[in-house]
């Protein structure tokens, strides 16, 4: 049943494979988030409470939720990693460690940025805001421990298991602002009932949601290509990758 | 349209500040991360014909060794 994946355990197949898909989420994402943050930020409604400072929204959220997402999906593959000793996805963390930490800064980011006029504050230890920071040092502490040993697996399988470890942090984060008092709002969009927002709001965050979505996935695509050709530098299909055939003779 | 003129498009109903630091510290971020990646290959490009210089000029010195 999964014989089909066999091959990607090997360098070169995932490569051509990420090849292939990565121009097409390349401009889809380029495409989503120019409609989605143009729609979100000229053509939306503004708030009847927040004015047009709720336009924010169509960054932080597709940011804080894809800083999570990634940070899952990291974990699964460290889980493959650890149990399976399969080095593509030793590789794939590293790649996704950047694109996650670089999505929790944005949300932080554009939280306090959002939190100042709203709240008062660019910051408050709340459980929301304390647990995202967390999860923004679990990623700087994965990339640490991948690039601190002279062996590269070593440093592959102690990053894997922060990884797995610190993916208690995920539900912890989602559910912060129902099991604590927190100063930020319950969620609007990840529930399950009625999204509580109007849909001439809603539809352009979904959009920017689904552009986020695929630029997390370009950009991993993209670096988990770069970590096959770091790894795999010194065999010939790299070489003729980087140098091209005609200057290898 | 939300907005009756380009300046109340970046005023933002006074939240013009908050708003446009949000989004250009989002662009700025994200777009390190595009720049660092397309730096990254030509790293790894440099990195490769390194090497093969360096491999090159190892198999030539054996050769000159061998026939001395």
């Amino acid at each position: 049943m999964w014989r089909w994946l066999h091959p990607y355990a090997k360098g070169e197949a995932t490569y051509r494979l990420l090849g292939h898909w990565l121009p097409w989420l390349a401009i889809s994402a380029a495409l989503s988030l120019l409609v989605g943050i143009v729609w979100g930020l000229a053509f939306a409604p503004p708030d009847y409470q927040q004015g047009d400072s709720y336009r924010i929204i169509y960054i932080h959220v597709p940011a804080a939720i894809f800083s999570m997402g990634a940070y899952t999906g990291m974990a699964i593959t460290a889980l493959i990693a650890l149990v399976w000793q399969i080095r593509t996805a030793e590789w794939a963390i590293a790649a996704i460690a950047p694109v996650g930490a670089v999505l929790t800064a944005v949300s932080l980011f554009t939280g306090a940025v959002w939190g100042k006029p709203m709240w008062g504050t660019w910051w408050e230890w709340d459980a929301r805001l304390t647990s995202q920071l967390i999860l923004l040092f679990l990623y700087l502490g994965v990339l640490a421990l991948y690039y601190a040993f002279d062996d590269k697996r070593t440093g592959a399988k102690a990053a894997g298991i922060l990884a797995l470890v610190g993916v208690v942090n995920v539900p912890i984060i989602h559910y912060s602002v129902y099991w604590w008092n927190t100063l930020h709002q319950g969620a609007t969009i990840t529930k399950f009932e009625k999204p509580s927002m109007a849909t001439s709001m809603l539809i352009p965050l979904l959009i920017c949601l689904l552009g986020f979505a695929l630029f997390t996935a370009a950009m991993i695509c993209w670096r988990l290509r770069h970590e096959i050709l770091r790894q795999e530098l010194h065999r010939p299909w790299v070489q003729q990758e980087l140098i091209g055939q005609e200057k290898l003779n | 349209m939300a907005f009756s003129s380009f300046q109340e498009f970046i005023v933002m109903g006074g939240y013009g500040f908050f708003v446009w630091l949000a989004f250009g510290g989002t662009f700025l971020g994200l777009g390190l991360l595009v720049l660092r990646s397309v730096v990254a290959r030509r790293h790894l490009e440099k990195a490769c014909a390194d090497h093969m210089r360096r491999q090159e000029r190892l198999a030539r010195r054996q050769k000159q060794e061998r026939s001395r």
